[in-house]
């Protein structure tokens, strides 16, 4: 299934600030997008895609919003663009983020991603979306499924 | 032709670096709070770590919950406590204060440095002169481990603040007034610097309050020139090449700038004040890395002295550091605002991030000096909070309804 929003999703809304100080990681997922779609928690399906708008993610550091997106089911974040550090934080967590700008997905769209090249199928609107490119040394990241296990194979960032 | 980020990035990348150039650069402080720590902590672990490249580099703060509000945060706080004792890093427990206010303070930031902290906030240290920007626990963790972060060197949009400034209208004015230019997400990827005859008169802790607010705009910093920058070291000054490249130029007048006030749900719905006055609130809040300063506390004062708050309002007070609580007990000025209604809370982060201390009902609205007033921010989503100058807020309190007199 794919979840639309539109522009603007700010993290405060992916997940509110009195959720995010825990460790207990399953409990942010409970909580995901509560003040924007109450109804997501319930409906989302692992392997599910988010799409949202312009600036996905503004406003806090906190990457417990796209750890919250990923406990959740969320396979992948499409946006027209996103914000600085959520961006960061999805790839650094092994969260594939897509940037694809003036995309005109909408709910009730099925779509089909294939991160191997960035493209997404639009099957009910029968076109095809591509991602811009992203710099080698996030998609090497994202490819160990995170920072941390990136930085246990290179010991270092390799640009 | 470099801009002061190009200049700042590329002593720390050991060569010349340029807008758009990826770069690894070495980093001369970093910072976690309660939010980001524990998770940081964390992934040093996944990545091996066993000791920090350089503790003495890394200050923890308890500032976003805190005290605990719970037994759950008090164990994340207890973790993070255990991890900088073991670590020796420098920690900044309860009541100390934001993290942001006190690296300034406690003299952990230098003009031309580059600053990495896990809160998106960290552009407040743009007003030094230096590079700072936010990021989230797992970048934090590499840096702990590794000294070092990779960034996209970004393109600068150069603001000019020229004219005179208009009585009353203070910092928190002038950085809302760019927001309603860019929007909240028109410096995405990009650093903000500040120039003007304007802004070269301001204090630091003006300063502090606009650079704060980049990261509103989506900017990655928010860097001031050094021109009128007044501090208690010798310090050398970064400046951009008279030839330096900026993607955009922004000059605002501000001579006949009105107090602004952002209406909710967003920093950057802007607008002048006339707009918003009459609207009744229950709730005024002063504090916060944007403006919970001592300057911010004696601009409250000065309108609320021998004064009482409306009945109908509660005014909460969270200082950004135990420093400025104590200096605003030695003065006077706790005691006037307390006279007129005020509650003071722990040094801290208080009520904006929604976390403890001073959640809104439902229908509430709230006049709030902080930076933030997405939906739920401070704790509920069926309040709404309106973002203004400390100055507005208090006048605010004393009537009951968003006032500029």
């Amino acid at each position: 299934m794919t979840f639309v929003y539109g522009d603007n999703i700010d993290t405060d809304r992916i997940i509110a600030g009195k959720y995010t100080k825990t460790l207990d990681m399953n409990t942010l997922a409970e909580h995901v997008l509560e003040d924007l779609d109450p109804s997501f928690k319930t409906k989302v399906k692992q392997g599910d895609y988010l799409v949202g708008g312009e600036n996905f993610g503004c406003g806090s550091s906190r990457e417990q919003a796209p750890i919250a997106l990923k406990l959740s089911g969320v396979s992948v974040v499409i946006a027209s663009s996103f914000a600085r550090i959520f961006f960061r934080n999805s790839i650094n967590i092994g969260l594939p983020v897509l940037e694809i700008k003036n995309h005109d997905i909408e709910s009730g769209d099925e779509i089909n991603v294939d991160l191997s090249n960035g493209e997404v199928k639009n099957l009910t609107k029968n076109k095809s979306y591509f991602s811009a490119p992203m710099p080698k040394v996030m998609i090497d990241i994202l490819s160990e499924g995170g920072l941390a296990n990136y930085l246990k194979k290179y010991g270092d960032y390799q640009l | 032709m470099q801009t002061i980020t190009e200049k700042i990035l590329s002593t720390h990348a050991g060569k010349k670096v340029y807008a758009g150039e990826l770069a690894v650069v070495t980093v001369d402080g970093i910072m976690a709070s309660d939010t980001t720590a524990p998770y940081a902590i964390k992934a040093f672990e996944e990545m091996g770590g066993a000791k920090l490249w350089d503790a003495e580099k890394c200050t923890f703060v308890i500032d976003h919950a805190s005290p605990a509000p719970n037994e759950r945060i008090a164990n994340l706080h207890k973790f993070m406590r255990d991890f900088a004792f073991a670590q020796n890093i420098r920690l900044f427990d309860i009541g100390e204060g934001i993290c942001h206010q006190l690296i300034i303070e406690k003299d952990l930031v230098r003009p031309g440095q580059v600053f990495i902290g896990a809160d998106s906030h960290t552009c407040t240290y743009g007003s030094l002169n230096a590079f700072a920007t936010g990021v989230g626990s797992s970048d934090l963790a590499a840096v702990m481990l590794t000294g070092k972060i990779w960034l996209k060197v970004p393109d600068t949009i150069k603001v000019i603040y020229k004219g005179i400034l208009p009585k009353n209208i203070v910092a928190k004015d002038l950085i809302l007034a760019l927001e309603k230019i860019l929007g909240i997400d028109g410096a995405t990827y990009q650093t903000i610097e500040f120039h003007g005859e304007v802004v070269e008169k301001l204090s630091l802790a003006s300063r502090m309050t606009m650079a704060n607010m980049a990261i509103e705009m989506g900017a990655k910093a928010g860097i001031f020139t050094p021109i009128g920058l007044q501090l208690p070291y010798e310090w050398t000054p970064t400046f951009a090449d008279e030839d330096a490249k900026y993607i955009r130029t922004i000059e605002i007048d501000v001579s006949n700038l009105n107090s602004q006030i952002a209406f909710p749900n967003s920093p950057d719905n802007v607008h002048d004040i006339q707009k918003a006055l009459g609207t009744p609130v229950q709730y005024a809040f002063i504090g916060t890395c944007t403006n919970g300063r001592l300057d911010d506390l004696h601009e409250v004062a000065d309108i609320l002295r021998n004064k009482k708050i409306a009945q109908t309002v509660r005014l909460l007070i969270a200082p950004a550091s135990k420093q400025v609580f104590i200096d605003a007990m030695n003065d006077g000025t706790a005691q006037i605002l307390m006279q007129a209604g005020a509650t003071f809370l722990p040094s801290g982060c208080g009520p904006c991030v929604g976390s403890h201390l001073g959640v809104p009902g439902d229908g509430e609205t709230v006049i709030s000096a902080g930076n933030r007033n997405f939906k739920g921010r401070m704790g509920n989503p069926n309040a709404q909070v309106y973002l203004s100058s400390p100055s507005i807020v208090a006048k605010s309190a004393l009537k009951g309804v968003i006032s500029d007199e």
